[in-house]
């Protein structure tokens, strides 16, 4: 281990080529040209009042899941990775797996079973659908924190509780906000199946779209939605990217 | 002053317990170093966690300068003791800076001091403040983030620090750099310090003395030179190695062993009359030194007895010295180099001090040995 080698800084990976977003890009480009050329943009365009309309809604909908759903989650995994939980920890995260495989139709058909229509079903449905990746992801980035960052935390004179704030959290953040945009990039995707127990959303205009065979109003829920799902991980990959310290940081 | 009664640390059951440190009794002068030595399951982490009550004891009781810790909370009883780790374990979410002062923030320290004072430890171990205090462990490389876990052991200045293998996980040559720093600092700092070590060489290095276990139990707690000059049973003997008379080199300063009845000549005398006043005087050399009293050549007594001529024509260039702050181990390694079986010892000034030979330092090996 030669001292001198380390006292250069970091490689900057994020100086990489940055191919994908190019990619997508050209692709981009290419529908709007095709959306534009065969006129599909201007029929979209006349749904206009209520895209900007659903898309609130849809935006507050998601809000709603996606906010009870981290200030929910993020406890219960930190609950369940205390040592006092380790005997049941297992058996729990298995229960979650198990189920995080219940299509969310079918949880949103339960919920409405349990609470009607309207928005607060829609909102318990799409909550308990996004639950589990934050719950996992919480949870898995505490166990992998290095017991001697606990230990050396403990023998300093750390409360349990301060260990938790000081040490453990700050260092299992990335993770826990790569659950969190796991989680919303379902949340936001699931969100138009609301429409389906009167919640309204993007979905009214895609699934009436598909009844009536309609195919740019289809496009009209389709594509916002697309458009809110990059918007909403865009938004937290930049919180990410601040709010987690440069020292435990692999994207800077 | 650290002081363990009776301490006994059992794990497992109660009916058939396994018994992780039995019974163990040991006084530590304030401002010294012990080493806790041992193969790996002989209970010396255990019986340095029992001090800061990362494990709580079975029985028995710990007292840091006469207080029982038993009766002080588990808490503030950390806060007030240094803490270093093999894993090092600095905080890769904090800066080096926040590193530092981990402790004084838990003690509630006013910030700037706090801040002020991370500073003045980077400058103690050579490391630039304005290049570190804002950068994160992983930009550290392993020599530096050991040096800075120590330093935040040293934050809030306990008097009394726990070192487990701190130093373990580094390079060998590193290694030798650091605890050389360390001991340097202890000079000044004069902290109370139980050190864990499973390295032999690293314990005679540090240690003001040695604890030595073996399952559990205190073999013999004594001074490193005690230690392997008169190891107290076979399992010592064997855990101390065939060499251990070599290792004791280390521990001698060459200016309690060097002798002082050296004699000095011209270049221009003539042998006979040198080896004449060798002889009158037992001494085994004759030195010519140049105006600063500086070794310039040497005639032994050998040599002397079988030539005649002048002293120029026949004494041997020096082509080695040893530092009277050297240790023997330095001087027999500079005696094998240079193939001289006397070594003049010279003073800071490079001037002639004393004489070391074989003979004398098999005398210094030897005693001691046969007590």
């Amino acid at each position: 281990m030669s001292a001198p080698a380390i006292l250069t800084t970091p490689p900057q990976e994020r100086r990489r080529p940055a191919l994908a977003p190019v990619l997508v890009l050209v692709v981009l480009a290419g529908a709007v040209a095709w959306l534009w050329s065969s006129g599909m943009a201007e029929e979209i365009l006349t749904y206009s009042d209520d895209i900007s309309y659903l898309a609130v809604q849809h935006l507050e909908l998601v809000a709603w899941a996606g906010g009870l759903a981290i200030l929910t989650a993020v406890p219960v995994g930190i609950v369940l990775s205390r040592p006092a939980f380790r005997a049941i920890s297992e058996a729990a995260m298995q229960v979650f797996n198990i189920g995080s495989t219940v299509p969310t139709l079918a949880i949103l058909a339960l919920s409405m079973t349990l609470l009607g229509i309207g928005t607060v079903p829609a909102v318990f449905g799409l909550w308990a659908a996004t639950l589990l990746p934050i719950v996992r992801n919480t949870y898995a980035g505490l166990r992998a924190v290095p017991p001697h960052l606990v230990e050396a935390a403990t023998g300093m004179g750390m409360t349990p509780r301060q260990v938790l704030w000081r040490v453990e959290l700050p260092n299992a953040l990335f993770v826990i906000f790569g659950g969190i945009r796991t989680a919303l990039a379902i949340c936001v995707g699931s969100a138009p199946l609301v429409f389906l127990i009167g919640a309204g959303g993007l979905g009214e205009l895609i699934f009436t779209g598909i009844a009536l065979d309609e195919l740019p109003m289809m496009m009209a829920g389709a594509i916002p939605t697309a458009l809110i799902a990059v918007l909403v991980d865009f938004v937290f990959g930049q919180i990410q990217y601040h709010l987690v310290p440069r020292g435990i940081n692999p994207l800077r | 002053m650290i002081r363990l009664e009776n301490l006994t640390k059992h794990f497992g059951p109660a009916h058939n317990p396994f018994v992780a440190v039995d019974n163990v009794n040991l006084d530590l002068p304030t401002g010294e170093i012990c080493v806790l030595l041992g193969p790996s399951g002989c209970g010396k982490t255990t019986t340095m966690k029992m001090i800061n009550r990362l494990i709580q004891p079975t029985s028995g009781k710990v007292f840091i300068d006469g207080k029982d810790t038993g009766t002080v909370d588990a808490i503030e009883l950390r806060r007030s003791i240094g803490y270093v780790i093999q894993q090092i374990g600095l905080f890769p979410n904090k800066t080096i800076e926040e590193n530092i002062c981990v402790v004084p923030d838990l003690l509630g320290w006013d910030r700037r001091k706090s801040r002020m004072r991370a500073k003045e430890l980077l400058e103690l171990v050579g490391l630039q403040p304005d290049l570190f205090l804002k950068r994160y462990p992983k930009e550290l490389s392993g020599g530096q983030q050991q040096r800075v876990g120590v330093l935040r052991a040293l934050a809030a200045d306990p008097p009394v620090m726990l070192m487990d293998e701190p130093f373990g996980a580094i390079d060998p040559i590193n290694r030798e750099v650091i605890q050389e720093e360390f001991l340097k600092m202890q000079k000044t700092i004069r902290k109370t310090i139980i050190f864990v070590s499973h390295d032999l060489d690293e314990a005679v290095k540090m240690a003001d003395r040695i604890a030595i276990f073996r399952g559990g139990k205190l073999e013999q707690y004594a001074t490193p030179d005690d230690l392997l000059a008169r190891p107290a049973n076979s399992f010592i003997e064997d855990f101390l190695g065939s060499d251990r008379a070599l290792k004791r080199l280390r521990l001698i300063p060459v200016r309690n062993a060097m002798q002082t009845d050296f004699i000095t000549v011209q270049n221009s005398d003539s042998v006979e009359s040198a080896l004449e006043r060798m002889r009158s005087s037992g001494s085994a050399a004759a030195f010519v030194l140049d105006a600063e009293g500086v070794p310039q050549s040497l005639l032994s007594a050998q040599v002397a007895g079988a030539r005649s001529g002048a002293v120029a024509d026949h004494a041997e260039p020096v082509k080695g010295a040893v530092p009277v702050s050297g240790d023997l181990r330095h001087a027999v390694s500079l005696m094998f180099a240079h193939d001289m079986p006397l070594l003049p010892c010279v003073d800071e000034g490079g001037r002639l001090a004393g004489v070391m030979s074989y003979r004398s330092i098999v005398h210094n090996l030897g005693h001691g040995e046969t007590a």
